[in-house]
């Protein structure tokens, strides 16, 4: 009864979906007031029912309702029930109803916070996240339903996948979605506009809190991942250039273009045809990194069942969704005008090549990713494009960024000084040089890529300081620091934060890559192994019974010049169900080191395969997508995008006029 | 203006290559046993225990082999498809039970139908590794000699059978 009760809601919910697209593009067209209000009420009634449908499949799994196929396939009567509740998104189909339920989350959020909004444009934003909630909701229905019954049931489900089964995987796809899908506002505003022909200053206003927060979630959703990758996989590894890894890193690097883009737009009228494109981007890499991994036209360790009507119909929304808009953009585009004029050097000249790296660093991840399947489908040869090239890639686009970085927020608008610039920087490049210089040799080894990597990140945070200071001195506020510091706008810090982000993750990546060490050891009980100045002792393997897997528990102990660091705990275990094995690496997480065990094959009854890994400063690589994170949600909260709400209006006719 | 419309061109490009990549199956990676003698086993037969097959028995026929699984949900999905290819009588089909309880593969076998002349038992699926076995269900066609001439990876479809399993096993019916 519940499984129908799903369907019927979500039948419900692409009605409503429909209405919401309808009403609120033509009411906006004919300047129908109350088919205009009426969109707002559609699409809360739509997330209802979508939100209703969610409970249905979620009430499936911790009920064990087997005689619903999704259910039987990922889920089983002895998985625990948090993981019985995450399997709801274990599989396609639950995963797809994830999409749609973020889609309406984020939708019945606009309908919240957009009071302040002209009526029209709130009613065009919402019918095209309408349209796109139609075209999905049709997917699930008629390709991916997750309610469809299963005759005779059987005895007991196939489980979840056990990678799966981890607290990191329980996250990451929500998080993912919801950064996936929140660029969906972004697309929707810039639509919008498009068919409004008002691009100005407000739209960009209005979108970007909206941006910043979806690309919040994504970073995190991302950071999660690649933890998850870490931990779960066994081989120390944290990210692997995977086509699906690829999908999500796509619409990151273009959001957050994007993002940058928008300031520019939003405080001096320029770049509008960029921002434009760049929110129909970021968009359509969602779209296709959804194609990429649902149609199964890539191989990746992420590869779900994959049927080809599913491929051909995403591809059609595609083309719907993605070329619709371009065709509007190169109808619309010509007529958007540029925006204030600024010289060679200016905040906005820099703001330019930002937007030019980011999409280039884009283009080539998409180039990398579908490199493959181009040799494929001309009958060149079946291969993959590995992580040598994105290496390379990234290192040549990301440097000129990062030095970009500590320059652009300094720099003035319009026209920017080089001499002026260069005294004030003058502490920030000399610290730079000197940790660049210096630091290496404290690791123990100078290495020319590790020093790069170091200047580039203390460039970046000693600039970070230098624009803090100079911000702070500047600010009003009376004389006290602290009241400066206040008088200092949320975003501001949130710019900063993000930045110092940046440079922590910086600094993980280079000496994890520069310093890293791992050994492959055969070791019986009291054998030892140095490394990193840690030994590492085996003492034995004994069993243990989880819930629905059976495991082989080591017993490593960690000692550092005599005295006890720490007890890790690796296990190999295997899931009685799929009998799959599984490798669950102990950790032993530090400030400036993991230290990672993994345990491989027993060789003899006593001897087995041990896996040991030093990692420095690992963990800056995700406590810097945090910073990141943090810095956008502390600068999509600044005040003035609610106060600049409260004379909408007004301010809406003037940059019409302009 | 022409450079706004470089963004639609290249997805235009984009969409093309994606089309031909849907009729494309990364999956169909050659495997390397076709052409090759079907690894040798020999196991007990899931009905009677006490009996055994080996590949050998089948030497001078053209057969097809079906790895399935009580708990393989695509198996359910392809079974009626097994039992009509079975029905027609155009080639005998043997499975084999990989990683199951035997008492769920006879309880599976009596409520769905038997497809097969009969099945043989692999419990720890160590015969699924020779026969590089990475998803249920596989199936096999073998030729006169013992040798294996096709390979397919999930389940069986109507139209795989009519264009597929069953011109090849004319073919080496006449050979």
């Amino acid at each position: 009864m519940i499984p129908e009760l799903g369907q019927v809601a979500l039948a419900l919910a692409l009605c409503l979906a429909l209405a919401q697209g309808l009403l609120g593009l033509l009411g906006a067209a004919r300047g129908e007031a109350v088919w205009m209000a009426a969109t707002r009420s559609a699409a809360r009634g739509q997330f209802v029912f979508v939100a209703i449908a969610f409970a249905c499949l979620t009430a499936s799994f911790v009920s064990n309702d087997f005689t619903v196929a999704y259910v039987a396939t990922n889920s089983n009567s002895a998985l625990p029930l948090h993981y019985r509740v995450a399997g709801v998104w274990g599989g396609h189909e639950g995963s797809m109803l994830l999409w749609v339920l973020m889609l309406s989350v984020w939708t019945f959020g606009v309908t919240l916070f957009s009071r302040h909004l002209p009526q029209e444009m709130v009613a065009r934003v919402l019918g095209v996240m309408g349209l796109v909630s139609v075209g999905f909701l049709l997917f699930i229905l008629f390709t991916s339903n997750p309610f469809v019954r299963l005759f005779p049931a059987p005895p007991d489900g196939r489980d979840l996948n056990p990678l799966l089964q981890d607290p990191g995987m329980v996250m990451h796809p929500p998080m993912l979605y919801m950064g996936y899908v929140g660029f969906s506002i972004a697309f929707a505003f810039a639509v919008a506009a498009l068919l409004s022909g008002r691009l100005d200053a407000a739209w960009a206003r209005w979108s970007r809190p909206w941006t910043t927060a979806a690309w919040c979630f994504l970073t995190v959703g991302i950071a999660l991942g690649s933890g998850w990758a870490y931990y779960e996989l066994g081989w120390g590894g944290w990210w692997f250039w995977d086509p699906v890894e690829n999908a999500s890193f796509m619409p990151w690097l273009i959001g957050t273009g994007l993002i940058h883009s928008l300031a520019v737009t939003e405080k001096r009228g320029a770049f509008r045809s960029w921002t434009v494109l760049l929110a129909i981007l970021a968009f359509a890499l969602s779209l296709l990194g959804t194609f990429l991994v649902r149609s199964g036209v890539l191989t990746s360790v992420h590869a779900f069942a994959t049927d080809p009507t599913r491929g051909i119909f995403i591809l059609a929304l595609l083309v719907i969704v993605i070329g619709g808009s371009l065709l509007l953009y190169v109808w619309r585009a010509p007529k958007i005008g540029l925006g204030g004029d600024f010289e060679p050097l200016s905040r906005e000249t820099l703001l330019l090549a930002n937007n030019v790296i980011f999409s280039a660093a884009a283009g080539s991840v998409l180039l990398g990713t579908l490199y493959p399947l181009a040799l494929d489908a001309t009958g060149l040869g079946k291969l993959s494009v590995g992580p040598p090239y994105f290496e390379i890639v990234f290192t040549v686009l990301m440097t000129p960024a990062l030095v970009l970085m500590g320059i652009g927020p300094l720099a003035r608008w319009k026209k920017a000084s080089l001499p002026d610039l260069a005294s004030r920087l003058r502490w920030a490049l000399a610290a730079a040089v000197i940790a660049a210089l210096a630091l290496p040799f404290a690791m123990g080894r100078w290495g020319a890529l590790v020093a790069l990597g170091l200047l580039l990140a203390a460039w970046v945070a000693a600039s970070g300081f230098v624009q803090l200071y100079e911000k702070v001195r500047n600010a009003a506020g009376g004389a006290s620091a602290w009241a400066r510091l206040q008088s200092v706008p949320r975003a501001t810090y949130g710019m900063l934060l993000a930045h110092f982000g940046v440079a922590v993750f910086v600094v993980g990546v280079t000496l994890v890559k520069g310093y890293e060490s791992e050994k492959d050891v055969r070791m019986e009980p009291g054998d030892t192994v140095e490394l990193g100045g840690y030994t590492f002792r085996f003492d034995g393997v004994r069993d243990v019974q989880g819930p629905n897997y059976v495991a082989g528990r080591a017993q490593i102990a960690v000692t550092r010049n005599g005295s006890l660091v720490t007890t890790l705990y690796p296990e190999k275990r295997i899931y009685r169900v799929q009998n799959q094995p599984m490798t669950e690496a102990a950790i032993d997480t530090g400030f400036t080191r993991d230290l990672y065990v993994s345990l491989g094959d027993a060789v003899s009854d006593t001897a087995w395969l041990v896996r040991v890994h030093h990692k420095p400063f690992i963990d800056w690589i995700w406590g810097g997508c945090l910073l990141m994170a943090l810095g956008g949600a502390l600068a999509a909260s600044d005040r003035r995008y609610r106060l600049a709400a409260r004379r909408p209006q007004e301010q809406y006719a003037a940059a019409a006029a302009r | 203006m022409t450079r706004f419309a470089i963004p639609i061109a290249v997805f235009v490009a984009l969409v093309a290559l994606l089309g031909v990549g849907l009729k494309l199956d990364p999956r169909e990676v050659p495997s390397p046993l076709i052409g090759k003698p079907a690894p040798h086993f020999e196991l007990p037969q899931l009905h009677e225990t006490s009996k055994t097959f080996t590949e050998r028995d089948m030497l001078g026929k053209v057969w097809v082999l079906n790895v399935w699984a009580s708990w393989c949900v695509s198996c359910r999905e392809e079974h009626p498809v097994l039992l009509d290819l079975a029905a027609s009588g155009a080639v005998p089909v043997y499975g084999l039970n990989y990683k199951d309880k035997r008492e769920d593969g006879l309880a599976w076998l009596k409520g769905m139908g038997d497809p097969y002349e009969l099945s043989i038992y692999d419990f720890d699926g160590r015969v699924g590794i020779d026969y590089g076995v990475y998803g249920v269900p596989e199936t096999y066609v073998i030729d006169k000699a013992g040798v294996i001439r096709y390979k397919r990876i999930g389940p069986l479809t109507p139209q795989i059978v009519k264009e597929k399993v069953l011109p090849l096993v004319r073919e080496l019916e006449r050979a």
